[in-house]
């Protein structure tokens, strides 16, 4: 029941989310029972959104879950009376057709009604839209850049100093992309990570964050468009090159969360998983730090870190 | 030679006998009509395999048939012949046949255009198909074309100037309809008298000449970049990647209801004609149709919501999306009010209008929840929206073009079709359409990506689902192609001049099959005779 849970710390940055928490735990039960154990990433027989693990991933899932729930009465309402004229005013039941072609005011209701729903459902999506558009007060910021096919993350700032010299690559890790040839005759059934099947969804280097901090993205692209997709932090934002879009996260739980890029891309555009690792504040300040460190002297190290550690002297 | 072809029209009353003569050289309105048709039937099984290819590899988790860059050479062209191939020329073909003998006009007005506008077409089609077969292949970044991606294609000169010739015919087409309707009704055939399917395609016309253009320019502008050294879309001289996206959702848009108004208008005349009641509220309808049109130049960057709009136009857009609920709710509300309190049957083309109503509205519920922005945050580009769009453009617009098939088939070949094999067909595709598209929903909500070759294995039991529903849809065609052929050239049972019991409007007036040329004298409309009865109160 990990993502059905809500919050529980009282330090919520943004607007009051009380009317849509108590609908949203009230709906999250009977959702987790046709999701099976309510999770993260993706799980088989999957039917539904996931509330996701951070402070503002509850919108969506609120606002698909209130918006099918409004498409599922109407649905009811309107192919009901439907199936009963077509059951009633059958010839074969001897029905005579009527000759009128018009009713003003049930016009005027049917067209009243639906109106009145837009309108809520207007004013609930605006906030969670108004809310996300919000990406000040950040203490820490990511630097995500998009490349034919795999992904760079730079740690640009934490806690209000800059860091110095933390970035990496990120691409499928190497079990799953051997598997993934055609006539390779491996089973994506055998790619896991403890119990876990991570076929395509899994790196050679996941992205590290910290729990419980406001955490601001920058996402751009070095060659063509891609899209920055983690599906339990509720967004996706696309990585334009020569555009720097924001956006921001609040993650909640530690955990390790899957997504993909969702913009085509090119040809592997199946096979660039993201993955993120969120962890607590202080293993988060112990990895940063024992990052910064290694990449601190004249590297050449590893590949990965040679772009953006300091040229050694000589290359300058 | 112009006193030539003034001399053939005036003394042929029958169809020319060569076939050469008579289809490539036609310049009558139901031979063209017949070509549209039968051209997008064609393409309908061209795109159609190239989504079993799709359907196929997407079985299980795995790469087992194709390569990646293959498979979005499929899913691009699929959706390019589906779009440009199957729906838009059949529902051209469907306005050619129909459009002259609802309005009691002897044929277009603008008969050799008419040629042109078709006769382009299968040399675009053979265009673009062509490069499958040539080095570097296909396109294959997506039927959108967005930039820098499409630029790394070798085909897109290719696919460029197929689009220029589609957007060349598209627009002919529309010309051709709009001079028809405002310039050849019989006396009597007042605007607000027509049938609803002929003002569906009125307004459908001016969408296309609105934005083909639009097309054209914006893919004009992809093949300067690549070939010309300019930089509309390349940030590194200045251009903007996102301004493409605006400018081809600004054709894309109002290009998705191109090819769902003229499905509004079939339904609405099939409707009343089964239920053998004036339609509701005919003037609603009418209005409803032209408020979509309007609303869809404003919508646009609904598709764009994850390109990091400002606030300001998201919120725009979704309201303005949302509003488009409105008159689409009044269509589906009128369309239920017209069975309620008729006398109903249900024959092939009835049952075909009853699934468009509730998939349609089903595949409508969907495009409200992607209207909510920060909803559409997580639906954006994953198999929700393969879903959504699924279901309004197959049980949508599919739906409506092989219901109107059926209609009118008896009417172009003088034969009635099979009743009993055209509802196999259609309890076929119904059942099967909801087996292949309704899963995509929750591999969607799961967080299934739109446009991959392969999956994690968590999505493997609805992609298995929707795989053996695509191949057992795919196979139902083949039915519909067996009713279609046995009753144009086999079926023996001769159709009555009016069809259907309770049709009504110009289109029964005339003997059927309708001969070579029909309403050379201007018919007598009489209000009682239109499928709206008496609108005047």
């Amino acid at each position: 029941m990990t993502s059905g849970s809500i919050r529980t710390d009282g330090a919520e940055p943004g607007r009051g989310l009380g009317i849509k928490r108590a609908v949203a735990a009230a709906l999250a039960p009977m959702l987790a029972l046709c999701a099976g154990i309510a999770q993260a990433n993706p799980e088989p027989g999957q039917l539904n959104m996931t509330r996701g693990v951070t402070t503002w991933s509850g919108e969506p899932y609120f606002l698909n879950n209130v918006a099918l729930g409004v498409c599922v009465v109407i649905g009811i309402v309107v192919f009901g009376a439907m199936f009963i004229a077509m059951f009633r005013f059958r010839k074969s039941r001897g029905a005579v057709p009527e000759k009128w072609s018009h009713n003003t005011t049930v016009e005027i209701i049917w067209t009243a009604i639906p109106v009145l729903i837009l309108m809520a459902l207007a004013w609930m999506a605006t906030g969670g839209l108004v809310s996300f558009a919000d990406t000040t007060g950040a203490q820490m910021t990511i630097k995500v850049t998009g490349y034919q096919w795999k992904w760079r993350y730079d740690y640009v700032d934490y806690q209000g100093k800059p860091v110095s010299k933390v970035g990496f690559m990120s691409r499928l890790d190497e079990l799953s992309d051997k598997t993934r040839q055609l006539g390779s005759g491996m089973d994506p059934y055998a790619v896991k990570t403890g119990n876990e099947n991570t076929y395509l969804l899994n790196v050679d280097k996941p992205l590290v964050l910290p729990i419980h901090t406001k955490i601001r993205f920058v996402i751009t692209s070095e060659d063509v468009i891609h899209s920055w997709w983690v599906p339990a932090f509720g967004w996706k934002m696309d990585a334009i090159p020569g555009i720097v879009n924001s956006a921001w996260t609040n993650i909640n739980e530690a955990g390790t969360y899957r997504g993909q890029c969702a913009e085509l891309c090119g040809q592997d555009h199946g096979f660039m998983p993201i993955v993120v690792k969120a962890v607590s504040q202080e293993d988060f300040n112990k990895w940063l730090a024992a990052q910064e460190q290694a990449n601190a002297p004249a590297p050449a190290a590893t590949p990965a870190a040679a772009s953006t550690a300091a040229a050694p002297a000589g290359h300058g | 030679m112009a006193h030539e072809a003034t001399h053939d029209h005036h003394d042929h009353h029958h169809a020319p006998q060569g076939f050469f003569q008579r289809w490539v050289m036609s310049t009558n309105h139901k031979d063209i009509g017949t070509l549209y048709l039968v051209f997008s039937l064609t393409m309908f099984f061209i795109g159609g395999s190239f989504a079993m290819v799709i359907r196929a590899e997407l079985f299980k988790p795995g790469l087992d048939l194709v390569q990646p860059y293959f498979f979005n050479e499929m899913t691009t062209m699929h959706a390019l012949v589906m779009i440009f191939g199957a729906i838009m020329p059949a529902f051209v073909g469907l306005g050619n046949w129909m459009i002259p003998l609802m309005i009691g006009a002897p044929d277009m007005a603008l008969p050799r255009m008419n040629n042109l506008s078709f006769w382009i077409l299968p040399f675009a089609f053979a265009l673009m198909l062509s490069t499958l077969f040539l080095p570097g292949g296909g396109p294959a970044g997506g039927w959108t074309m967005y930039p820098p991606l499409s630029l790394q294609s070798s085909s897109l000169a290719y696919v460029v100037f197929a689009i220029h010739l589609m957007g060349i015919s598209s627009i002919m087409g529309a010309i051709n309809i709009i001079a028809t309707i405002l310039n050849m009704r019989a006396p009597g055939m007042d605007l607000l008298k027509m049938p609803v399917f002929v003002w569906s395609w009125l307004i459908t016309a001016f969408l296309l000449i609105a934005v083909m253009p639009v097309l054209a320019g914006a893919v004009t502008m992809l093949l300067t970049d690549k070939y010309f050294g300019t930089s509309f879309f390349n940030p590194g001289g200045g251009g903007d990647p996102v301004l493409y996206q605006h400018v081809f959702w600004f054709f894309g848009h109002p290009e998705v209801y191109i090819m769902i108004l003229p499905a509004f208008g079939i339904i609405s005349e099939i409707v009343p004609t089964f239920a053998r009641k004036p339609i509701f509220g005919y003037r609603a309808m009418v209005y409803a149709i032209a408020c979509i049109a309007f609303l869809s130049f404003i919508v646009w960057a609904h598709h764009m919501f994850a390109v990091g709009l400002p606030l300001g136009a998201d919120i725009f857009f979704m309201y303005a999306t949302m509003l488009i609920a409105v008159p689409t709710g009044v269509k589906v509300f009128n369309w239920v009010a017209t069975m309620w309190g008729g006398s109903m049957t249900f024959e092939t083309p009835m049952l075909f209008a009853v699934a468009f109503i509730i998939l349609f509205t089903i595949g409508g519920f969907s495009g409200l929840m992607l209207a909510l922005v920060p909803a559409d945050f997580q639906y954006h580009d994953t198999y929700f929206v393969v879903a959504h769009f699924h279901y309004v453009l197959v049980t949508g617009a599919a739906f409506a073009i092989m219901g109107g098939t059926y209609y009118w088939l008896p009417k172009w070949t003088g034969h009635m079709y099979n009743e009993f094999w055209g509802k196999v067909h259609f309890w076929c595709s119904v059942v099967f359409v909801n087996v292949l598209f309704f899963p995509q929903h929750f591999l969607g909500l799961a967080g299934m990506p739109r446009r991959i070759p392969d999956y994690n294995v968590a999505f493997a039991n609805f992609n298995m689902i929707s795989s053996i529903g695509g191949f057992l849809f795919g196979a139902s065609q083949l039915i519909f192609l067996g009713v279609v052929v046995h009753c144009a050239f086999f079926a023996r049972k001769k159709a009555a001049d009016r069809v259907w019991e309770g049709a009504k409007g110009l289109e029964w007036t005339v003997p059927s099959p309708a001969p070579h040329h029909t309403f050379e004298v201007p018919p007598v409309v009489r209000d009682e005779e239109l499928a709206h009865g008496h609108v005047d109160d």
